[in-house]
């Protein structure tokens, strides 16, 4: 489902306007959005919970994983990282990265 | 007339015919803001404000109006604080003015009626709203002719408080600050499924915190209309064991289940059950629900012996109403009816239209979490954490291995996460800015 840039690029050009703004990578932003209830609007915390925005994507990728294999004790987040594949931790990763 | 998707997508080809929309949009009543396909939202809560905001940021050119006929938020979520006296109401309101602004038409009113043939919406007001698609996102409907004696009267005395408001969880905070040290508070559990279900157990432990503190001899009787706790019974079980006597002769928690409540009466002050009258200082019946008024309006209650909307989990569309979307309680899913469930679907419904007004397919396999903080009273918290996906041979959204369960046990770390979801919650949900000042604590 992950769309590739080349096939928004496409659809960008079929439907002008509408499509530009579609020229992202939708899933990888609709399933980060489900962190923000707990982890802030963009990853962006107001309280304990650590934000996820600006952070490396290779460092968001390996606490997933650890989290899922147990290395880093967890709260919620050994529920959550068993139900995202490990290429959703990188389009989830990627997106984060690219907040400012 | 109204632009039908197909339309839309047809028209929108170019700039110039998008702008073209918006003079053939001529309804009932002139739409104003973006020209693209009209979207109707009716309720302002955690899926309502949520889903707006959301469609709003993937597909800007839609044109959304969100009625909702309260002039603040009131979090359910922490509303338990309140009985504690932790928080005090207006810690747990929240204003609309920042979630008002980003939709194109804010509607202060009512929906007394939705024609969902001529898609349609009226208030109470008497304006009519065209839509192309709508959202139904209005929470719960309580049945208080369910429960003998639950009239208008009554209800001025036996509050629920299980829609947060001042008139409600307000009052019934006065009533426990009057009761006398040494009273009895008899609460109830609704059947599942309802709203919030691990929300009376919390509010058993909160009552006894303020007990504890303020009035040690008194007592909370829990008249469940379940089997057994319907939520984090371990948990539940083990806070009650810890800091409120549980299973002693002291326990100042007496737990009562297939206990649900069949009659009350506010002269006498006492609840009827099948088995017994139960007699209390202060009365707190939660009555039996359904979803919300306006699913039954559009006659979208469908599942469960029509007290809840059935969805299709790719689009949270109606299935028995064409372009009617159900968010949050309402909807009869796999889910818990909780906030983080009504903005994360919120979020799936928005991105599911988004696609569809692009001229996609929607998400064949989308995915839907839940996070649930329980409050001890006591400065610990836990939690309920699932991971929703799809799954093909089920056709359905189900937690996949592993990816379902509760905290080992209370902690005050949960107590510090428990708030920031909070804060975190409600800032996504009603756009807050990051410099917004919270008040209420855990």
């Amino acid at each position: 489902m992950k769309k590739t840039l080349a096939v928004t690029l496409v659809l960008a050009g079929t439907l002008g306007a509408v499509a530009t703004a579609q020229a992202v990578d939708v899933r990888a932003r609709f399933i980060a959005a489900n962190c923000s209830y707990c982890h802030g609007p963009d990853g962006k915390s107001r309280g304990a919970i650590p934000s996820l925005a600006g952070l490396e994507p290779g460092y968001f990728v390996a606490q997933m994983k650890a989290f899922k294999d147990g290395s880093r004790p967890a709260t919620v987040m050994k529920k959550h990282a068993n139900g995202y594949s490990e290429a959703e931790y990188e389009a989830m990763a990627n997106y984060f990265a690219s907040i400012k | 007339m109204t632009i039908n998707r197909r339309d839309f997508l047809k028209v929108s080809a170019g700039a110039a015919s998008l702008a073209a929309v918006g003079t053939l949009g001529g309804c009932a009543s002139v739409q104003t803001g973006s020209a693209g396909p009209k979207v109707v939202v009716v309720g302002a809560g955690f899926g309502g404000c949520t889903f707006a905001k959301y469609l709003k940021a993937w597909y800007p050119a839609a044109n959304v109006t969100l009625i909702e006929p309260n002039d603040h938020f009131t979090s359910c979520p922490f509303s338990n604080t309140v009985l504690a006296g932790i928080n005090k109401m207006e810690d747990i309101e929240l204003p609309y003015t920042y979630i008002s602004k980003l939709v194109d038409t804010w509607v202060p009113d009512t929906v007394v009626a939705i024609d969902t043939a001529k898609q349609t919406v009226t208030t109470a007001g008497g304006k009519t709203f065209p839509y192309d698609r709508l959202v139904l996102s209005g929470g719960i409907e309580l049945l208080f002719d369910r429960v003998q004696g639950y009239d208008a009267e009554t209800q001025k005395t036996i509050k629920h408080a299980w829609k947060a408001s001042r008139d409600q969880t307000g009052v019934l905070r006065q009533q426990l600050e009057a009761m006398p040290d040494g009273g009895t508070f008899v609460m109830s559990v609704p059947m599942s499924p309802y709203r919030c279900p691990p929300g009376p157990y919390e509010r058993a432990c909160m009552v006894a915190t303020y007990f504890k503190e303020a009035k040690p001899k008194s007592k909370i009787i829990i008249l469940d209309g379940n089997p057994d706790i319907a939520s984090k019974k371990p948990l539940f079980l083990a806070a009650w064991k810890k800091h409120f006597g549980y299973g002693t002769d002291n326990s100042m928690i007496d737990y009562r289940p297939n206990n649900m409540p069949r009659s009350v009466d506010a002269k006498k002050m006492m609840v009827g059950t099948e088995f017994d009258d139960v007699k209390g200082d202060v009365i707190n019946v939660v009555p039996p629900m359904r979803a919300a008024a306006v699913t039954g309006l559009a006659g979208v209650r469908d599942g469960n012996n029509g007290n809840w909307c059935t969805i299709d989990y790719l689009t949270f569309e109606s299935k028995v109403a064409k372009n009617v979307h159900i968010l949050g309680d309402s909807a009869l899913t796999n889910f818990p009816k909780s906030g983080s469930v009504a903005n994360n679907t919120g979020k799936m419904c928005a991105y599911a239209l988004s696609e569809i007004f692009a001229g996609h397919q929607p998400d064949p396999a989308p995915v839907v979490t839940n996070t649930c903080y329980s409050g001890t009273g006591q400065g610990t918290a836990f939690h309920v954490a699932t991971v929703f996906r799809w799954n093909e041979e089920k056709k359905s959204l189900v937690p996949p291995k592993d990816a379902n369960g509760i905290s080992a046990e209370e902690s005050e770390l949960e107590m510090a996460y428990m708030e920031a979801w909070a804060m975190n919650v409600w800032s996504d949900t009603l756009d807050l800015p990051a410099d917004y000042k919270f008040t209420a604590k855990g």
